[in-house]
């Protein structure tokens, strides 16, 4: 359809420069050019990873707190710390700093910081573990995210996520941000 | 030591320096040059004395063997090394142009290496029709290229403080300045076509961060570029090769690197990059988030910290001004620690969003000096005091430090950083 389209206007375009005379030296070129391919409905489900504040783009599954520890006990521990508490040089502490965000020391941390708790399903399946990117399953996303909001006390022990539930989970900060009107 | 480097001394200099010379070179061919019966004592440069390095010897030049301290550098060892950066020497820069391999980088998940004949950008969300670009199919739009600068936003740490000995390389080395060709972004939108209420791109890097930005339409159809080169050769792989969104005056990561994907929708995407990262702190708890566009700023690359003056007498003083805004109109230099100010000359071309050079002649006279730059842009906008800085924003707002840099020069001409 797309190449069709920019067939016709390519046929058009020389028409115009045959009938113009040397407008077509200078003339603007054609748009669309009709140039890339349609992109498949498949490959685009295949790459659209993101999900947005409102839980648009989460996918189907589900996962616990229960889950998220065991998980987060082999995959995660090592660099952010047990429990998310005392990571190592360079790895984002993941719990705590309630408060802190307007002292001398500010500590961001999920719990004290983030606004949208679909920015952690987000991010973690888009880039954790640092190791092996991309290779948790939506589950255990949805698990490990469980259970970082339980350790910042967001969720309870039994919290099960899933693409109904996480967006409807509020964060403390969630009213802290502020587009910067300059921007 | 030169005599050390393969290049720096001749087999022939070797053997004249061990008296066997003339065992082994005619008479002639030494009489020619240096117009003496006696080549030792010949007062000619060994490089006018034998034939220099082949020339098909480095189908890809490299900086001389003497430059090899101009490179860049950590900030520190990286705890993580593939989350890291490197600082432009900023110091050692002459003009406005970065070389390729010395522009500054910013990796969050390391640099990856991405066939150009497989990578593909795709294009969706809300437009008419989503589309697949491959790197040909990209290169056939029209080209544009453009001289612009590209900072990362957390590029001079000095809201809390900052170590007297760190030179500009330190403080303000994740700056770099290059030509960027590629073809304009509003083009290759125009073919998918946007749909009424897309505001907001989210771009997307193939590299293992999936590093992710939401841009606003506004600032994707004005100026932006979908580059696929920097200063006439291919972009370097640590700039995003093959492809990478190159946004004028827009804060460095949100210039995406290893480019893949770019989804129109009608709001932000609230991604880690803009939430929990890539914003700003204010005094009262609250973040500031899509803190686009970089200041007004300048800094003075010499005279500066470990690069002070050979002597009392004529000291150039030189340094880069910049602004996302647009143009630089005006560099005002201070040796006196703001109680004086003179213009310097700016260096042509001044370009909008890019480097711009400036220069003030000054005759130092062997004292303690406290040297500055301050600089304003077409907007009128005119880079503050650190003071004033710290007065707007308070010190826990980390990103877009662009106050008044003073460097501190000692009667013995040393130079540290006096913030």
């Amino acid at each position: 359809m797309h190449s069709r389209i920019a067939l016709l206007a390519s046929i058009g375009a020389i028409a115009l420069g045959s009938i113009g005379f040397g407008l077509a030296a200078a003339a603007e070129p054609p748009s669309p050019l009709g140039f890339g391919r349609p992109a498949t409905p498949a490959e685009i489900a295949a790459a659209d990873i993101d999900v947005r504040a409102d839980g648009a783009g989460l996918p189907p599954g589900r996962g616990s707190v229960t889950d998220g520890a065991a998980l987060f006990a082999s995959s995660c521990s090592a660099c952010h710390g047990e429990q998310g508490q005392k990571p190592v040089a360079g790895s984002p502490r993941l719990m705590g700093g309630l408060g802190t965000l307007a002292t001398p020391k500010p500590v961001k941390t999920v719990g004290s910081y983030w606004p949208y708790a679909t920015t952690l399903f987000d991010y973690i399946r888009r880039a954790m573990p640092f190791q092996a990117p991309g290779s948790l399953s939506d589950d255990q996303v949805y698990a490990l995210t469980a259970y970082v909001l339980r350790l910042n006390g967001i969720v309870p022990d039994a919290a099960v996520l899933d693409a109904a539930t996480l967006p409807k989970v509020r964060m403390p900060n969630r009213d802290g941000f502020v587009r910067n009107p300059n921007g | 030591m030169p005599g050390n480097v393969a290049t720096g001394m001749s087999r022939r200099g070797v053997l004249r320096r061990t008296g066997l010379a003339l065992a082994g070179v005619s008479a002639a061919s030494q009489t020619a040059r240096s117009g003496s019966a006696s080549a030792a004592e010949s007062d000619a440069p060994p490089s006018m004395l034998e034939q220099g390095a082949p020339v098909t010897d480095n189908p890809y030049g490299v900086p001389s063997v003497f430059e090899k301290a101009v490179v860049r550098i950590p900030g520190g060892k990286p705890p993580f090394p593939t989350a890291a950066h490197m600082l432009t020497p900023l110091q050692d820069m002459h003009g406005i142009i970065t070389p390729n391999g010395l522009h500054y980088v910013r990796d969050h998940g390391g640099t990856p290496a991405i066939d150009p004949d497989r990578h593909r950008l795709l294009v969706h969300g809300m437009v008419d029709r989503p589309l697949s670009f491959g790197m040909d199919d990209l290169m056939r739009f029209p080209s544009v290229s453009r001289v612009h600068f590209l900072e990362c936003s957390g590029n001079t740490p000095l809201y809390k403080s900052g170590k007297p000995e760190w030179s500009v390389q330190m403080t303000h080395g994740l700056l770099s300045c290059a030509e960027w060709t590629g073809v304009r972004l509003a083009d290759v939108l125009a073919e998918a076509g946007l749909k009424p209420g897309a505001t907001w791109m989210l771009a997307e890097g193939a590299d293992a961060a999936a590093m992710t930005r939401s841009i606003p339409v506004a600032k994707a159809l004005d100026d932006a570029i979908l580059a696929y080169a920097q200063n006439g050769e291919r972009l370097r792989p640590e700039q995003g090769y093959p492809l990478r969104l190159f946004l004028p005056g827009y804060e460095g990561n949100t210039s995406v690197k290893w480019l893949h994907r770019l989804k129109l929708g009608d709001q932000p995407f609230q991604t880690r990059e803009e939430t929990s990262k890539y914003s700003s702190l204010m005094p009262d708890g609250t973040a500031r988030q899509f803190n686009f566009t970089m200041e007004v700023k300048s800094v003075i690359t010499q005279p500066s910290p470990g690069h002070g003056p050979r002597g009392s007498g004529f000291c150039e003083i030189t340094g880069l001004a910049w602004s996302g805004h647009g143009r630089i109109v005006r560099v005002e230099v201070s040796t006196d620690n703001g109680a004086t100010w003179r213009d310097a000359v700016l260096q042509d071309p001044v370009l909008s969003k890019c480097l711009t050079r400036f220069r003030l002649p000054w005759t130092w006279d062997g004292g303690a000096a406290m040297l500055q730059s301050r600089a304003t842009d077409e907007t009128g906008a005119v880079q503050p005091t650190r003071d004033k800085l710290l007065a707007a924003r308070g010190a826990n707002y980390f990103y877009h430090y662009n106050a008044i840099t003073t460097w501190r020069m000692a009667p013995a001409g040393e130079m540290t950083l006096a913030l």
